[in-house]
């Protein structure tokens, strides 16, 4: 194990961060991606414009990653189309349900030491080790 | 300008995320497979986010109001309860079937790849299924 190993992710980690505390400072909002999108899409709501221009900045991100070549890793599909569903049902409807995911309770939710964040960060956590313990280790899968 | 700010700081969000390698679905299922080949990264990228995003967030709730808006839109809830763990566990277990959650599958969607596009989608659709489910606080 090497420190330099991980130090693209520290940074990386930094500018999420960083992000986010310029989202409070300037927009007064929180940087919680499941939330952002709900608030986009839900009918109803009268603050689409930077919810959509945010969301537009991270699927620009990717696409600028993609066209330049800048990606450390290769994207490709690796799970049947059935799973991923699955998948998607399940981070939709939980992330709605416990009002928050990864970005929301995880970085902004700890950083404003919120015992609901840790909560719902260690639960989630849980559940993701269970669930590929499950999957590889117990079902065989990958 | 509310709009010009969400834009940059979506894009700065989401070039984290790919420099962390939080947008790569196999490097997350990496660090969530405890009893595999564990990979820590992702303890990184959340120790770095945290790290800086603490200390911001400290500095502009002293403020009154936000620069661009009129007040800061906080979530009201403090207790834990029940939905908070449902919809945890439920994320969790989502999460570790496919590693992709809300941030990384949004710039995953740059990749031209179908994953993230029918996980995209059925996410939207776990969402509203859930708030059409969901009784009122």
């Amino acid at each position: 194990m090497n420190i330099q190993d991980y130090l693209p992710a520290l940074f990386g980690g930094g500018l999420i961060g960083l992000a986010a505390g310029l989202l409070l400072h300037l927009n007064g909002q929180v940087a919680g991606i499941s939330g952002i999108l709900n608030g986009a899409v839900d009918p109803g709501r009268s603050d689409r414009g930077w919810r959509w221009t945010f969301i537009g900045g991270l699927v620009l991100a990717g696409l600028i990653a993609n066209i330049t070549g800048s990606l450390r890793f290769t994207p490709h599909d690796s799970h049947p189309l059935w799973l991923l569903a699955c998948a998607g049902l399940l981070v939709g409807a939980g992330t709605r349900i416990g009002n928050g995911c990864t970005s929301g309770h995880g970085v902004c939710g700890l950083a404003r030491f919120s015992r609901r964040s840790l909560t719902a960060t260690l639960t989630f956590m849980a559940a993701g080790f269970a669930t590929v313990f499950l999957a590889r280790h117990v079902l065989g899968g990958a | 300008m509310r709009a010009l700010s969400g834009l940059l700081l979506g894009l700065l969000f989401g070039t984290g995320l790919l420099i962390s390698g939080m947008s790569d679905p196999m490097r997350v299922l990496g660090f969530l497979d405890l009893f595999g080949e564990w990979d820590p990264s992702l303890a990184f990228v959340m120790g770095g986010a945290v790290l800086v995003a603490t200390p911001l967030y400290a500095l502009a709730q002293r403020r009154d109001k936000p620069l661009l808006d009129a007040c800061f839109v906080l979530p009201a809830a403090a207790r834990v309860d029940s939905r908070l763990v449902l919809g945890s566990a439920l994320f969790g277990i989502g999460w570790g079937l496919a590693g992709y959650c809300p941030g990384p599958v949004l710039t995953a969607l740059g990749f031209g790849i179908r994953e993230p596009m029918v996980f995209f989608g059925a996410m939207l659709a776990g969402s509203q299924l859930a708030r059409g489910l969901l009784p009122p606080r």
